[in-house]
């Protein structure tokens, strides 16, 4: 209830605020959404929204495999962490910008430098909360689950991964707040579809109903997101906290 | 079946980089079906004596010459279950293959019944401990390690537990070794007792029990510490 006051107060912020301006700088609410409902109509935000949505999924999914693999095993071996430690010191300070840049030039303006690049920039900070959560491990379950002979897969699953859950879950939340900014400035420098490629136009023709349309999309779609998979997943890796407190 | 043990030597590097022995000869073997107590003052290195016999600490001189295929099971001196998942989860992930039966006599034993479904943080010291017990008796071990597993339960519940303890020893053949600086328990639960030094921890003496377990009366445990008092204080 508070929340939908909350947002009924945005709304009526922003309807003052494009009288005020006049609605050349800043549209009212109506003809934002009279050109999300013409957009909606015609399949184009759809059909951008998939692409960027598409790119989101594949780069945030390949970096938080292969970075929490990293972190897992720089946290738990000394050698790991003095060899790739410099590595990820480099990743975590290489701006966005140049990355996406770098990778366009080198594999083209293609799909595969968009997503690579995009995972490249959310990589090291996957591996910097999971390597946390690695030398977090309890080693006391370690040594019960090595005399009572548990397999690879059972350590695993009932050991090692609820342990991590919420380190998984930091870097996933964090990851994905990551994702959703950097796909839209690689989507604006060389990709011909997705929701950063429709800002540009929008740019350029200084159609701001337009670029706000799209925005505010996408920012519904990432709230949506947000709500349904990741705080139930975060709450889920809890559970048994919250029973035991 | 038969478990030799001969460590030599254990020592470690502390944390000020000092080399430390923690136990500089400890020799003693057990049969099937026999329970060997180890008794000794705190902190004399029995800990690090089972670490070596459960495999978790190949870094020693010595020999420890285990029955081949054995199965494992130890009560550490904390529960050690896993609080992310149920008491019965975390019996069956130890024990995937032990049977309904089995597992409803085992929690019967030690009433554990209505704490199936409980997390383990749901439970007090004294039931997680028995969780841990009936974690270990369930695996239906060929060698179980018992470190101190009685160690700051109140006098009643300790009692209970070590009649619960030799019940459960009783009900298959297998090696114990239980740790404990209790001479009362060591007494009560063992048929072979071995006396340790202070640190580092050295065998003073290997004490054969000759009455059943179960045939052990009150007087005979009496005698028996005063037997074992005598010998204890008479090495320095």
């Amino acid at each position: 209830m508070l929340r939908l006051l909350s947002f009924a107060l945005l709304l009526a912020t922003w309807w003052v605020a494009a009288t005020v301006a006049g609605s050349t700088k800043l549209p009212p609410p109506s003809a934002v959404l009279a050109v999300t409902v013409a957009e909606a109509k015609s399949g184009a935000l759809f059909l951008h929204l998939g692409a960027t949505l598409a790119r989101v999924a594949l780069a945030f999914t390949l970096s938080m495999t292969i970075g929490s693999a990293l972190g897992y095993w720089m946290g738990r071996s000394r050698l790991a962490n003095r060899l790739g430690d410099p590595w990820l010191i480099l990743l975590l300070n290489l701006p966005a910008l140049v990355v996406i840049v770098l990778a366009y030039i080198w594999a083209g303006l293609t799909e595969v430098a968009a997503i690579a690049a995009i995972a490249i920039n959310k990589l090291p900070t996957a591996v910097v909360t999971l390597r946390e959560g690695a030398r977090a491990l309890d080693p006391s379950l370690d040594e019960m689950a090595k005399v009572f002979a548990f397999p690879r897969g059972r350590i695993l699953r009932h050991v090692l991964l609820p342990q991590l859950a919420p380190y998984i879950a930091a870097a996933a939340r964090s990851g994905l707040s990551l994702v959703w900014k950097i796909v839209l400035v690689a989507e604006l420098l060389g990709r011909p579809n997705g929701i950063g490629f429709e800002i540009g136009v929008a740019f350029q023709l200084f159609d701001i109903p337009l670029l706000l349309a799209y925005s505010l999309s996408f920012a519904a779609v990432v709230l949506v997101i947000e709500a349904v998979i990741v705080q139930p997943f975060e709450q889920r890796a809890s559970r048994w906290r919250l029973r035991a407190a | 079946m038969r478990l030799e043990v001969d460590i030599r030597s254990k020592s470690y590097t502390s944390a000020n980089g000092k080399r430390q022995e923690v136990i500089s000869g400890i020799e003693f073997a057990l049969q099937r079906g026999e329970v060997g107590v180890v008794v000794g003052p705190s902190g004399c290195g029995k800990s690090t004596m089972l670490r070596i016999l459960a495999g978790l600490d190949p870094d020693y001189q010595g020999r420890v010459s285990q029955p081949a295929g054995a199965r494992l099971a130890m009560v550490f001196q904390e529960p050690r279950l896993l609080p992310w998942r149920s008491v019965e989860e975390n019996i069956r992930l130890a024990a995937p293959d032990v049977a309904e039966d089995r597992l409803a006599a085992i929690f019967g034993v030690l009433e554990l019944g209505a704490h199936r479904t409980h997390f383990p943080g749901e439970l007090s010291l004294g039931l997680a401990r028995r969780v841990a017990l009936a974690r270990a008796f369930a695996v239906e071990p060929d060698f179980l390690i018992l470190d101190e597993p009685l160690a700051s339960l109140d006098d009643a519940l300790a009692a209970r537990l070590r009649e619960e303890i030799a019940t459960l020893v009783a009900s298959r053949p297998m090696i114990t070794l239980l740790v404990t600086h209790s001479m009362d328990d060591a007494v009560r639960l063992g048929d072979r007792i071995f006396l340790l030094s202070s640190r580092p921890a050295r065998l003073l003496h290997a004490v054969t029990i000759d009455v059943p377990r179960a045939q052990r009366s009150n007087a005979d445990v009496a005698a028996l510490k005063a037997d074992l008092a005598r010998l204890d204080f008479s090495v320095s």
